[in-house]
């Protein structure tokens, strides 16, 4: 029988009853909060004719209004915070589809909240206090990298942050720093495994035993071959930085699905049309409210994203409510080396260029396990002359502000006028060619 | 003394220089002179033609990317070094070729090149010094 750990025992294997109380009690205090600090939340409450008395349990959830991610961006950059500026101490943001970006705040007891939600993935995947905790995430505003630092300086472990990039360097790190534990999105790690094996590196020579993999999609298989290259098991981890970031939801040792830290975060699947909840087991999008955040506590916030929750009795001994891993979106954003990209921030790049027609397509693949973009632009007579020279000039033009604002770099195709096929109606932007 | 050369933009595909060439051979224009730059992904045909604005019309009704531009046409005595002769003319003015092509016609001694320059008004002012013979638009179109 495998000996589990728990970073918080109390809750992670806490029967319903313990769980309800938690949420019940920690939900009220939040719409209460919300309601005195938040003007939008009161207006919306105001308007649905709800007062903050009317929440009696967590029971009464389905009676608030929905957040939506427009919301955030309508009340860009701080005015959804719960709490006056002298209690923020940390800002992250991610990108938006016009450019704008999301901003998240958190206080001091945000952030170490967060560090529990991660260091609670960290010890699911069998991390310890005397382990070395590489962390390849980017740094920065993206919540990845500072988010699972916290969590291995909480759980007492040696957080190593080497951020992304540098491949052969993150080897010599892995190697020589004995790291047990990586920390980097799925499609990276695949890399630094090929990477490994290309300089000639046995997975033995190391000392990584598991690694959480997290912000873009990954399969199964994906999974197996990542834990053959490297000699770990790998978990998944979830999380958006609206509702908090990395640890939202973590693997456990029968990779099977992940516990939500819903002392933190309910969790609700509703039909994205009729924004009816579901029962547990039905497929829909997931809609989390935040009952411990007090800088941005957002409530029943759309995340878009299809999963499925289930209560089921799980074999490390959690009780924490699972999810499966996102099967897909309710809207149009691709999810590109773990960076979030719309196709309308593309196609206002494109516009405010000035040079270019809008008719264009995005083709995503995934190739040597490398999420690859290419942008397809229709040529127009104004952008086009005899040399060579010029038009690669345009799309390296294109390339270096998709670039600047995507953060991702993208290949940039020329064709010609007419090609990419017009439909009826919606657009079809996309060609998503990742067999994930 | 500037000739027309028409450039046409053509993606990488399977059939797409024959569907371009096959609208001015419907129109019955006649080609001249070819060349045809290459890229992994696009390329860009370069025609000299006979009569180039009724091509151009031709091809953008087509559908296609189009631009018209001034080249300049040279025509040599097809003997060893006289084509070095020319473009050491044109290094010692500073003038840079961005690209160019050659072709031959009935007369059996000559040989003719089309040059792209970055001005050609002074490439023209240059080579025109030098005794070199160049080709009216006339002369071209009505070879």
């Amino acid at each position: 029988m495998i000996m589990e750990n728990y970073f918080s025992p109390w809750i992670e294997c806490a029967n319903l009853d313990t769980i309800r109380d938690v949420q019940s009690k920690r939900l009220m205090d939040t719409v209460r909060r919300v309601y005195e600090n938040v003007k939008f939340y009161r207006d919306k409450f105001d308007e649905c004719g709800i007062k903050p008395e009317d929440i009696k349990s967590v029971d009464d959830l389905s009676k608030l209004p929905f957040t939506y991610k427009q919301d955030l961006r309508d009340n860009y950059p701080y005015g959804l915070f719960a709490v006056p500026r002298e209690k923020i101490s940390r800002i992250h943001a991610s990108s938006g589809t016009t450019g704008k970006m999301t901003v998240v705040g958190y206080t001091s007891k945000d952030i170490d909240d967060w560090s529990e939600d991660a260091a609670r993935a960290l010890v699911a995947a069998g991390a310890t206090p005397s382990d070395y905790i590489h962390v390849s995430y980017g740094y920065g505003l993206f919540t990845g990298g500072l988010g699972l630092h916290y969590g291995a300086e909480k759980l007492g472990a040696v957080a190593v942050p080497v951020s992304s990039g540098n491949t052969r360097r993150q080897i010599d790190i892995l190697r020589d720093f004995g790291s047990n534990v990586l920390c980097c999105t799925p499609s990276y790690a695949m890399y630094i495994g090929e990477t490994m094996q290309e300089m000639g590196i046995d997975p033995s020579e190391i000392s990584l035993r598991a690694g959480i993999f997290g912000a873009e999609p990954w399969s199964e298989e994906m999974r197996g071959e990542i834990q053959k290259l490297l000699g770990i098991k790998a978990y998944d981890i979830y999380g958006l930085s609206e509702i908090m970031g990395p640890g939202v939801s973590f693997e456990c040792s029968q990779q099977t699905g992940m516990h939500i830290n819903e002392d933190k975060f309910i969790p609700e699947v509703i039909d994205p049309e009729t924004g009816e909840v579901l029962p547990d087991g039905v497929q829909g999008e997931l809609v989390f409210t935040c009952i411990t955040k007090e800088a941005l506590p957002l409530i029943r916030y759309r995340t878009r994203d299809i999963a499925t929750i289930s209560r089921v009795k799980c074999g490390c001994g959690r009780t924490l409510i699972k999810m499966t891993k996102p099967t897909g979106r309710t809207d149009d954003m691709l999810i590109i080396r773990g960076v979030n990209v719309f196709p309308s921030q593309i196609e206002s790049v494109l516009l405010d260029m000035n040079l270019v027609s809008p008719n264009y397509v995005l083709v995503v693949d995934r190739i040597d396990n490398l999420d690859t973009l290419e942008v397809q632009v229709e040529m127009t007579a104004d952008m086009f002359s005899d040399t060579v020279r010029n038009v690669e000039r345009i799309e390296k033009k294109i390339r270096s502000a998709l670039l600047s604002i995507l953060g991702i770099a993208a290949t940039v195709k020329l064709v010609e006028p007419k090609s990419i096929a017009r439909s009826e109606g919606k657009a079809k932007r996309i060609i998503d060619n990742r067999k994930i | 003394m500037l000739i027309q050369q028409i450039s046409i933009f053509v993606e990488n595909k399977k059939g797409r220089l024959a569907e371009i060439t096959k609208v001015i051979g419907d129109a019955g224009i006649d080609i001249r002179a070819l060349s045809v730059a290459d890229t992994t992904d696009f390329g860009i045909l370069r025609l000299i033609v006979d009569k180039p604005d009724d091509a151009v019309q031709k091809l953008k009704n087509a559908g296609m990317t189009v631009s018209l531009t001034d080249v300049i046409a040279v025509s040599l005595d097809d003997k060893p070094g006289a084509f070095s002769h020319v473009v050491q003319l044109l290094s010692d003015n500073d003038i840079n070729i961005e690209y160019m092509y050659a072709f031959i016609g009935r007369d059996p001694d000559k040989a003719y090149v089309i040059l792209r320059v970055e001005d050609p008004s002074h490439g023209i002012d240059v080579l025109g010094k030098n005794d070199i013979k160049l080709l009216g638009s006339a002369e071209v179109y009505g070879m």
